[in-house]
Parts: structure tokens; C-alpha cells; sequence
């Protein structure tokens, strides 16, 4: 199929393999500053990857998709923090608290789309951190959750460090982005990218779009979920900031700057974004005047995002 | 016939816009099989009444039936379901897909597997093999790969009618599949429509009378909103108030 057998055109294939090698192997061969950067990439990079089942293959463009991801990060906070349970009761209840609550939200959301979804979708994330913050006596408001155990103490892992931590990080992103890897493909994913073409057509043709809309935004939130435990234990601390529109905004930022609709394009815009971000943010508070620069610039240059890169006419 | 349940029945089926009637209690029959007509000058209400049966718009008032059921209050994708049909006169594709992909999208919508996740959607052997006859069967053998977008208007307009036949369905709705082609084109649809399954009862709206009097046995002609006759084409061609509709004359006896 067209869509498939250009996807690896070019310069994509040699690049895809560099990237490949220097997750693989990189780490050990890197700062430990690194290190943690690449592990907050490849946990942001599943998070950007399950906006893309949304924005790149279903059209629906969510600006409040990182609550879900900062609800699973609480979920394993208050979990853990609170109750003391084991590291799978938290890593479900994280997960499980972040795919209901998409389920739910699902239910509101799914009736609209283009400009309307982006409003509802920012309205509800701005309701979910309003609650983050206000809900003292379980979030901790402000202050925000600290004291997630480690997660190779909490899993009772043979090994630890930063380095055993990134290797359980890119294990997790390797397995959620098969998954997604494989719904893009299968006939479910057809239908999403045909409700994102013509979602008049696919009803004529039989297709209940609202069924299809509401799958892929919970599925998109389970995997949204599966990071934002990851990111809970990778920062053993949760705040508000997890769930803000700047966070959802910045993930936004990854799918349309890498290149929507393929995956891999939101990997690299979240490799890009987290490099800039701290690159930046080490000569300049102003981080966000250079992430607007950014897009204004990637806009320009690259409509169709970095993985879409001189793709030619089509 | 009699006791044949007739695939489409409109029974004073009126739709309005506000203070506007766009369609006016209209009852329209369409027996299994049958080929049917529906014409009429612009704004007369064929696109309207199209979307009245196909679901996108709800009847303000009267009574859809598709194959006996009241299907008046369901929306476009449970008619789907039921064995119905439909092209748009504006070309409605899914442009940034392939042809083999817009093709496959008509094959699995009507298909369980249309919600499966966990396997490749080109391992369906039996699904690809179906979208590819439908492409070769419409003209369109060797440009599967190609994207919707980049084919010509006419190649389009063939992957439109492709697209609603890929569903199987027993009445398919026909909205100006000629609108925009070129003689050659014209004549190469013709041909395909001719060769749609004699069981599939076609309603089909034609603003050339040659093409709509050639294809179809019965014929509505319909004018501000309102039948204005309906009956066999021959019946239809020899009425006065269609003349008048058609050729402009002017006189005593207007029906319209």
C-alpha cells in the first residue's frame, strides 16, 4: 500500500537505524545526564506516539491529552505513597485509572470533532488539573506527590540505576509501540484513518464513526496511561504540572513537529523536544518563547513534520 | 409482484429547511432489481431526497422503508447495514488513502473484522482479493497503489461508484455518476453501470435525459420538492408537463 511502502523512503531507513543503535546501545556509553534524558524521551515518546492513534490517524485532535497521562501518574502516587501496594497493584491502578477515566471522558468527547474536539478535549484537561491541584488531601495540591519508590526496589528487579531504569523504559516503549505498531495496520486502523479522510463517507459506507472515535480515544488513553506510570516511577513525584495545558500543548508539539500519522515521527518530535527543552532551559527561562519559535519555524519548513521530510508530492 | 417486498417505499416523505420545503411529501416506490430514475431541474430536491433515504438527513415528516423494515428514525450506517448504497455527486473519497485502501474500507465496513486490532489488515487474503476484483472489475487494474487524490477526475469518479458496490448492497443510490465527464469517460461508466448486477435495484439521478431514459425502465421526475409524475419511461417522455419542465414551452395546462 501506498502509504506503507513509502514509509521508509530515503534517508528514513539509515536514520531509523542510527536512532535504533544509539537506544540500544548508547547508554552505557553516556553521562548519566544523558541517560536520563534518552529515558524521558523514550517515555515520551509511547505518550506521543498514543496522541497519534488520535491527531495523525483518527483526525481528533486533543489538547488535553496529557491529563490522562498525569491521572496514571497519580494513580501510582497515591497508590503507592498512600497505601504502600505493591508495584503491579500500582502499575495496574495507574494504568486502569487513566484508561476509565478516557472511557468516561470518551463518552463526552466523541460527539465532536476538529476545533470543537481541541475545545472540549483542553476544557476537560484543565478540569483534571484543576483537581490535581485542588485535591489537597489526596494530591497534595501543589506540592505535588514525592516519595514513589523506586521502581527496580519497588519491582524487586535484580539491578538498579539509571541505566537498568532506561532499559525497562525502552523495553516498555518497544512493546507499546509494536502494539500501536500493529493497530495502525490492522483493518481497525484502516477505519480510523478513513474516519480522519471522510467520516461522512465511512457512515454511507456502514461504518459506525462514533464506535470508532470512542475506541481510539480510550485505546490512545490506555497507552497514555502505560506512560505516565512509567514517568510516575521514572521521577518517583508527581505534580499538576504533569496534566497542564503546556505539557499537553508541548505533546501536541511532538506529534505535529515529527510528523503526524506515522508513529515513528512523533518518537523523533519527542527525542527533539526533550533535547531542546533542556538543552535551552540551561541558558534561558524563556523555553516556551523558543518552543513557539520552534513551531513557528517547523511549520514553515516542514508542514507535514520531520519523518515527512522532503517525502515529495503526494 | 405483489408479494415481492419492494426494496425501497417512500411514503409522503417531506423534509424541510426553516420556512423552506425541499422536499414535499413525497411516496416513491423501487421493486428489487429495478432500474429507476430520478430527475428533475436543479434545485428540485434529488440530492435532498437522496440524503432522506440514505440517513444523513432525517424525514421531517412520512415514513422510509427499506426492504419492508421502517428504517425512517436510523442513522446512515444502520441503513449500511441493511443493504443500502450510496454515491455522491461531489466526489467523497478518502484522498490520502491508496485505491486499494479506499476500496478495502468499503469491503470491511459491513465485515466484523472491521474491528480487529491485532492483525495485519493485508493478511485478509479474502478481503484484499475482493477490493482488487472490484478495482479491476471498475476500470482501475494496475493504479491500487496509487492515492486517491492523484488519480484523475474520472478515475475518481469510477472509485466513487467502486466504493459503494464494495459493500454488496441491494438497492444503491446513484447521485449524477456522469456529472463532470468527458464523452469517452461518460461512455466507460455507462458500461459499468449497465453491468451492475441485475438483483441490485439502482435509483439513479441523471440530469442527461438520453442517459436516464436508456438506463432506467421507470422514471420520477420531480420539481420544487414535489413528484411531479412517475411511471414507466415511455409514459414519462410522452408527458406534457414534463416537456414543458424540459424544453421551456410555454402554455395552458402547466402541471408543476
Amino acid at each position: 500500500m501506498a502509504e506503507r511502502s513509502e514509509a521508509l523512503q530515503g534517508w528514513r531507513l539509515p536514520v531509523l537505524v542510527v536512532l535504533g543503535v544509539l537506544l540500544l546501545a548508547g547508554p552505557p556509553l553516556l553521562t548519566s545526564y544523558w541517560v536520563g534524558l534518552l529515558t524521558q524521551a523514550v517515555i515520551l515518546a509511547i505518550l506521543a506516539m498514543s496522541l497519534d492513534l488520535l491527531l495523525g490517524y483518527t483526525g481528533l485532535p486533543s489538547l488535553g491529552h496529557a491529563a490522562i497521562f498525569g491521572v496514571a501518574a497519580y494513580g501510582v502516587a497515591v497508590l503507592s505513597t498512600r497505601y504502600q501496594l505493591g508495584f503491579w497493584t500500582c502499575v495496574a491502578g495507574g494504568i486502569l485509572a487513566g484508561t476509565l477515566l478516557s472511557a468516561l471522558l470518551g463518552l463526552i468527547v466523541s460527539h465532536v470533532r476538529d476545533v470543537y474536539f481541541l475545545m472540549i478535549t483542553l476544557a476537560l484537561g484543565m478540569v483534571l488539573w484543576g483537581l490535581s491541584y485542588r485535591w489537597i488531601p489526596m494530591t497534595g495540591g501543589d506540592n505535588g506527590l514525592s516519595g514513589i519508590p523506586s521502581l527496580e526496589a519497588h519491582a524487586g528487579l535484580p539491578f538498579s540505576g539509571p541505566i537498568a531504569f532506561y532499559y525497562v523504559a525502552l523495553f516498555v516503549f518497544a512493546v507499546s509501540g509494536a502494539l500501536m505498531a500493529v493497530l495502525v495496520r490492522s483493518p481497525f486502523g484502516l477505519t480510523l484513518c478513513g474516519i480522519r479522510e471522510s467520516e461522512p463517507r465511512m457512515r454511507s459506507l456502514g461504518y459506525n464513526t462514533w464506535l470508532h472515535c470512542y475506541l481510539s480515544y480510550v485505546l490512545a488513553g490506555a497507552f497514555a496511561s502505560v506512560s505516565g506510570v512509567v514517568w510516575a516511577y521514572y521521577n518517583s513525584f508527581v505534580s499538576p504540572t504533569y496534566l497542564d495545558l503546556t505539557a499537553s500543548s508541548e505533546l501536541f508539539l511532538m506529534v505535529t513537529l515529527g510528523g503526524p500519522a506515522t508513529l515513528i515521527g512523533p518518537v523523533v518530535g519527542a527525542g527533539v523536544i526533550v533535547l531542546l527543552k533542556n538543552v535551552i532551559s540551561a541558558y534561558t527561562a524563556r523555553w516556551l518563547l523558543i518552543l513557539g519559535i520552534v513551531y513557528i519555524v517547523a511549520i514553515l519548513a516542514a508542514p507535514k513534520g520531520l519523518w515527512n521530510l522532503r517525502r515529495g508530492r503526494s | 409482484m405483489a408479494d415481492v417486498v419492494p426494496a425501497l417505499v417512500l411514503e409522503r416523505v417531506s423534509r424541510r429547511f426553516g420556512g423552506l420545503t425541499a422536499v414535499n411529501a413525497v411516496s416513491l416506490v423501487v421493486q428489487p432489481g429495478e432500474r429507476h430514475a430520478l430527475i428533475g431541474p436543479n434545485g428540485a430536491g434529488k440530492t435532498t431526497l437522496f440524503n432522506l433515504i440514505s440517513g444523513e438527513l432525517r424525514a421531517t415528516d412520512g415514513r422510509v422503508r427499506l426492504f419492508g423494515e421502517d428504517v425512517t428514525s436510523l442513522p446512515p450506517h444502520t441503513r449500511a447495514a441493511r443493504g443500502i448504497a450510496r454515491t455522491f455527486q461531489i466526489t467523497r473519497l478518502f484522498p490520502q488513502l491508496s485505491v486499494l485502501e479506499n476500496v478495502l474500507l468499503g469491503c470491511q465496513a459491513l465485515d466484523g473484522r472491521k474491528f480487529t486490532m491485532y492483525r495485519r489488515l493485508l493478511s485478509h487474503a479474502d478481503l484484499v482479493e475482493k477490493a482488487e476484483a472490484l478495482i479491476t472489475r471498475f476500470g482501475l487494474a494496475g493504479l491500487g497503489g496509487e492515492r486517491a487524490k492523484n488519480l484523475s477526475y474520472g478515475d475518481q469518479r469510477k472509485l466513487e461508484v467502486a466504493l459503494s458496490m464494495a459493500g454488496q448492497p441491494r438497492l444503491l443510490l446513484l447521485d449524477e455518476p456522469m456529472a463532470g465527464l468527458s464523452s469517452v469517460e461518460s461512455r466507460s461508466m455507462q458500461a459499468i453501470l449497465q453491468k451492475i448486477d441485475a438483483s441490485i435495484a439502482v435509483l439513479l439521478i441523471e440530469h442527461d435525459m438520453d442517459m436516464a431514459f436508456a438506463f432506467a425502465e421507470r422514471v420520477t421526475v420531480l420539481a420544487q420538492g414535489s413528484v411531479l409524475v412517475t411511471g414507466h419511461k415511455d409514459e414519462v417522455g410522452a408527458n406534457r408537463a414534463v416537456q414543458e419542465i424540459y424544453l421551456g414551452t410555454t402554455g395552458e395546462g402547466s402541471g408543476a
